[in-house]
């Protein structure tokens, strides 16, 4: 009997020892741990090298004045080496691999391209400064002070604001024109729809999503343009309006499924309750259900309104790409993603222009991460109210 | 809440328990008249020709072990097996002379004079107020005094108005479990319905929670029909003035409550209520 109870009782030694014995699980455990932890490094990763190749922009470091004090290349001797090279423009790496003759070299090139400067009142201004970046400005040839990007002019205009609002203007025609969409199929799908009909309708919806977006462009272009240009009678054939409503067609299966995912989950006795009350089942699902799932709903807008603004290849394709600021849906437009895509390529690397691109693509960044950080925070407390707690 | 603030109803289950006898509802007129109802969820048959009828203003009990077809007999009085795909019903169900299983007849309206409580308290995630104007509105009532005084009787009527009434517009789901179901009842009479259905309305409740309920039911009955199902056979000897013993899909015995717990005619109702089986 008593040694009965010390083997049970040595049985129990190895308790202590369980989780060593499965050393598989905690190896493919931290397996999946280091690949999730790997997403948040390359988000960090990307966004530092945004931010680093924008840098100098914000800084106040770039200098796109097209006139510049010029050094004679006789005086080159009076300058320090760093002077030389900030003069110049160049790497320290660079800088040190060039030889004497070399530095000459650029110093007359120098020297030549000031003698080639434009005659313009506007020459000799900083144009990646915060005030033209951001301020009107009234350029030679503009009557009153405007919002120009003109990044390859002969004075380069690097006003953001006909980009911002160009974006804006196409993410909100595509907010307006598919969130009540999706909304209404979700609502259907979720509580209307007899079970055959939901069958079809949740994987059709989605498989929208898989339409590339650069052939919803190409329909937009070709086929949209005009159907909406005769129905509507504008004038420029390719605006914010078609590429929103292009656009919106992209977001609508984002949408959709999520709203549709929240408003399943929302617990079925809520639906039974007020059926059992004498609601109609549109009542429960729009007095009810959908009252009980705006966290989600709310979480579905957010992240397309993300999409949205993120999209690239439809808003190059429909949107007609002027940069204009105007209040009409139906003029012409250019969003920050299509001037990104469309410029950066031709751009000279660590020029100007380059880094403010850059600096676009940084404030898409922040925009919608912002967003998503708002929209979280709005819905956690709507969950919380939901719930009683607050 | 304390236990002391709680007294707990005295029922004794007795033939001299009044209400009791079925001489003295032989006055009270039958509602509701099941005449050869059969219930199939698809092929499977879950009610098998049932035939009788529930008095106004008693409290008519269902029992019977799982699966013997009494819930989804209670569902059928409301129509809430509408909702569920592949059932067919066949036979007649009147209330009020009524067929209500005819195809005309409009559900919404028929819910809002049938009322039900569910297994699971279910109120909205809405504040306690809200979650009764809700149901009034849906009655077409938008006056606002109006919604307000309905609110607080209905909630009177329900036993919580005391321990609700300073924080009527915090989210009910911040009530226990027995207020919500309370709150569901107060939900259910709000809009005055002729009958109320409760499915195991105490199931999940703990046993001062239930009592409330119990001593709410019979409090309810001067005023509405009261059909229950319930698991708990003290229970349904408690509050019942009737029961119905199904087993299998058939009813076995209908009688007066204190004749079915005292002396059933039948051998499998005896079985059952001495808890033999089930």
């Amino acid at each position: 009997m008593n040694e009965k109870q010390t083997d049970a009782a040595r049985s129990w030694e190895s308790l202590r020892k369980g989780h060593q014995s499965r050393p598989l699980e905690w190896l493919v455990e931290r397996g999946i741990f280091l690949v999730s932890l790997s997403a948040i490094v390359m988000i960090f990763l990307i966004f530092a090298f945004v931010g680093r190749e924008a840098w100098p922009v914000v800084a106040g470091k770039m200098n796109s004045s097209s006139v510049q004090t010029v050094i004679p290349v006789a005086e080159m001797d009076k300058q320090s080496p760093a002077e030389l090279r900030a003069y110049l423009g160049l790497t320290k790496a660079k800088f040190d691999s060039m030889d004497l003759e070399t530095r000459k070299l650029m110093m007359e090139i120098k020297v030549e391209a000031d003698k080639e400067k434009p005659v313009d009142k506007d020459a000799p201004v900083n144009t990646t400064a915060w005030h033209y970046l951001f301020r009107p400005h009234a350029w030679t040839g503009y009557e009153k002070p405007s919002y120009i990007w003109q990044p390859i002019s002969l004075i380069h205009k690097y006003n953001l604001v006909p980009l911002i609002i160009g974006s804006l203007k196409a993410t909100l025609v595509a907010l307006l024109f598919s969130v009540p969409l999706a909304l209404a199929a979700a609502i259907y799908v979720s509580q209307l729809a007899p079970a055959w009909a939901k069958e079809w309708l949740k994987p059709a919806i989605e498989l929208l999503a898989g339409i590339p977006s650069v052939v919803l462009g190409f329909f937009a272009l070709i086929v949209m343009a005009t159907v909406l240009q005769n129905v509507f009678g504008y004038e420029s054939r390719l605006n914010a309006f078609v590429a929103g409503i292009a656009l919106g067609l992209a977001i609508i299966p984002v949408v959709f499924s999520i709203a549709e995912d929240a408003l399943t989950s929302v617990p079925r006795s809520y639906t039974q309750a007020a059926l059992a009350l004498g609601s109609s089942r549109w009542q429960a699902a729009w007095k009810i259900v959908l009252p009980a799932a705006i966290p989600g709903v709310f979480a579905a807008v957010v992240l397309g309104f993300g999409r949205a603004i993120g999209e690239t290849m439809i808003v190059l394709m429909a949107s007609g790409n002027a940069s204009i600021v105007s209040g009409s849906f139906f003029d012409s437009t250019r969003t920050m993603t299509a001037t990104i895509a469309a410029e950066l390529a031709e751009t000279v690397t660590g020029g100007h222009h380059y880094r403010i691109l850059f600096l676009i693509g940084a404030l898409l960044f922040i925009v919608t991460f912002a967003a998503n950080f708002a929209g979280d925070m709005v819905m956690h407390r709507l969950k919380r109210k939901l719930e009683g707690k607050a | 809440m304390t236990v002391s603030e709680i007294t707990l109803p005295k029922f004794k289950v007795d033939s001299a328990r009044p209400g009791a006898s079925a001489e003295e509802h032989s006055s009270r007129a039958p509602l509701i008249d099941l005449k050869n109802l059969s219930f199939y969820y698809g092929r499977s048959q879950a009610l098998k020709d049932i035939s009788f009828f529930i008095r106004e203003k008693v409290v008519t009990a269902f029992i019977g072990p799982s699966g013997c077809g009494k819930s989804t007999l209670l569902r059928c009085l409301n129509r809430m097996n509408d909702l569920i795909d592949g059932v067919r019903v066949e036979g007649e169900m009147r209330i009020h002379g009524h067929d209500i299983n005819s195809p005309e007849v409009d559900v919404i309206e028929l819910r809002k004079r049938v009322g039900m409580v569910f297994q699971r308290s279910n109120p909205f995630p809405k504040s306690i107020h809200e979650n009764i104007a809700y149901a009034l509105r849906l009655q077409g009532v938008k006056d606002r005094s109006e919604i307000d005084g309905i609110v607080e009787n209905s909630l009177r009527g329900a036993a919580l108005w005391d321990e609700v009434k300073d924080r009527l517009h915090t989210s009910a789901l911040g009530l226990s479990g027995g207020q919500q179901q309370r709150l569901c009842i107060a939900r259910a009479i709000a809009i005055k319905p002729e009958i109320i259905l409760m499915d195991e309305p105490a199931s999940a409740l703990d046993p001062l929670a239930t009592a409330k309920i119990e001593e709410l039911v019979l409090d309810l009955k001067r005023d509405y029909t009261i059909v229950i199902v319930t698991h708990n056979m003290q229970q349904a000897a408690r509050i019942s003035d009737y029961t119905a013993f199904f087993y299998l899909g058939e009813l076995i015995e209908y009688d007066t409550t204190t004749k079915i717990f005292t002396n059933p005619a039948k051998k499998q109702t005896e079985d059952y209520v001495t808890g033999r089986f089930g």
